[in-house]
């Protein structure tokens, strides 16, 4: 097939998927948010339960104007949530939605993943400068510290990942997964009830889970936004169209990271007691499960946790997931040879 | 015990993480139970009895003695009146003068729901009413005049029995 053409069939697939999938997650975050507080939300828009309700909130951004400091570095300023949306958006080039359904099989997949999904740091470090704000700058210096300190976590938890699989490439990581054996030592009798990296890379879930957590500046790691400290931090001084692009690429930020967090550790596509052929259909069905799931968790943890403050933040990433994070590369690494 | 070294010392707990999981356990239990709201212009709460929702005149009872104007700490009950001159009940009698309420306004958007004007009336002309459905577009509208609050009387419930001894 002409190559363009394949192109466009896949960039219009993501986008497909992936948005809708973000507007599920808001939609979600509201209601589940409202019931956890004993509300009801959103109940009107679209007629049952307020199903339209992020449609109506994103309809409702767009007619907003669309402001520019004076001040503001003009191109820097209107670029930055494009970049931010743009590099949550790219991760999903090399995320396996079935054992052939997959944009681009790279063998460096997870280099690129980690590669492109530090581009929307450098999105939020555009806005928090080009602003012309004090808010926006703290809150974009903030973002810069924070997602520094949390790549390293994030990067040593999935290493572990790719030592016990032996591969790069997340295809071969999801096989792997598929496979059940301790290191090589066979234990079919189990074989296929649980992703077994769930189990085996246990710790490394608990530090990649935490980290895009930070990554993604959601609460209890939102020290960027801190609305009662910065007023709305690097997203001050936006509105209408672009302040959407922000929300929306918060929202595609958490469904590409659970994405991932279902690939590496909750076995992405796979699922037990289903055959490839099978598997070719259902992989979206059972990967996007496993993505609502990862994401409720994290809706769930922003609902029950208060914001931490900075240097609890920076204790939490250096004193305690970098080498948690060593020391499960080293277990891993000293498995993986020694059986 | 309980005061000994908690600045200096940190303890750990006896299950780390305790608290955050029970943290988590809590918001996943108000996840499933019935929300406390009410989803108000489909659903409605009744109010308790004695709700001090309007204030309701009973124009007949009041004889214009402006206690409860004066006493209105917001100054929120305009009352005008004026005497009339009542035929002597008998023959050869005295000519009586009897008060007539003319106007009797309340400014809700002025009152702040203490109550006072109730208490204060000697006559009993006024009454509190659990209706809170009066919200309007306009300030100005908030003005009750003396039909819109001889109104509320309809919605005033009934006193409670006597206690029994």
């Amino acid at each position: 097939m002409n190559f363009w053409l394949l192109l466009i069939i896949k960039v219009a697939l993501v986008l497909g998927v992936m948005l809708p999938g973000a507007l599920v997650i808001i939609f979600g975050e509201l209601k589940i948010s409202a019931h956890m507080q004993s509300r009801i939300g959103p109940y009107f828009a679209g007629g049952r339960f307020g199903w339209a309700q992020p449609l109506a909130d994103g309809l409702k951004f767009m007619q907003k104007e669309d402001l520019v400091p004076a001040a503001a570095d003009d191109k820097v300023y209107k670029l930055a949530p494009y970049v931010v949306l743009m590099g949550t958006l790219a991760m999903f080039v090399v995320i396996p939605f079935g054992p052939d359904m997959v944009a681009r099989d790279l063998d460096l997949g997870i280099f690129y993943l980690l590669a492109v999904a530090s581009l929307s740091t450098l999105g939020v470090l555009m806005a928090g400068w080009s602003s012309a704000n004090k808010y926006s700058l703290i809150g974009g210096l903030r973002a810069a510290a924070q997602l520094i300190a949390y790549e390293l976590p994030l990067v040593l938890a999935v290493i572990g990942v790719a030592i016990q699989a032996g591969s790069l490439s997340l295809n071969d990581i999801v096989t792997a997964q598929s496979e059940w054996t301790w290191f090589g030592l066979e234990a079919t009798w189990i074989n296929g009830f649980i992703s077994p990296y769930m189990i085996l890379q246990s710790v490394g879930l608990v530090i990649f889970l935490v980290a895009s957590l930070a990554e993604l500046s959601r609460i209890p790691f939102d020290m960027p936004i801190a609305e009662s400290e910065l007023t709305m931090g690097y997203l001050t001084e936006y509105s209408g169209l672009r302040f959407t692009m922000f929300f929306l690429g918060e929202y595609v930020g958490m469904v590409s990271m659970a994405a991932v967090a279902a690939t590496l550790f909750l076995g992405g596509y796979w699922f037990p007691f289903v055959g490839d052929d099978a598997l070719n259909f259902l992989g979206p069905v059972i990967l996007l499960s496993k993505v609502m799931l990862i994401a409720f968790v994290f809706i769930w943890l922003r609902w029950t946790f208060p914001r931490l403050r900075e240097d609890q933040l920076q204790t939490i990433a250096w004193k305690w997931l970098i080498p948690a994070g060593l020391a499960n590369i080293v277990l891993t690494g000293f498995f993986k040879v020694v059986f | 015990m309980a005061n000994r070294d908690l600045t200096t010392r940190r303890r750990l707990p006896a299950f780390p993480f305790k608290g955050l999981l029970k943290g988590l356990w809590l918001t996943l239990k108000t996840l499933f139970t019935r929300p406390v709201t009410v989803n108000y212009p489909v659903e409605k709460e009744t109010p308790v009895p004695r709700a001090r929702g309007v204030i309701a005149l009973d124009p007949e009872a009041c004889t214009v003695c402006m206690l409860c104007a004066r006493e209105c700490p917001d100054w929120c009950i305009y009352i005008e009146g004026h005497k009339e001159e009542q035929p002597p009940a008998k023959e050869g009698g005295r000519v009586r003068t009897r008060a007539t309420l003319d106007r009797f306004d309340i400014d809700y958007a002025l009152c702040m729901y203490c109550g006072i004007c109730v208490e204060v009336c000697p006559f009993d002309a006024l009454f509190w009413s659990p209706d809170y459905e009066y919200s309007e577009f306009g300030i100005s509208e908030m003005l009750h005049d003396k039909e819109r609050l001889t109104y509320w009387l309809s919605t005033v419930p009934d006193p409670p029995a006597l206690e029994s001894k």
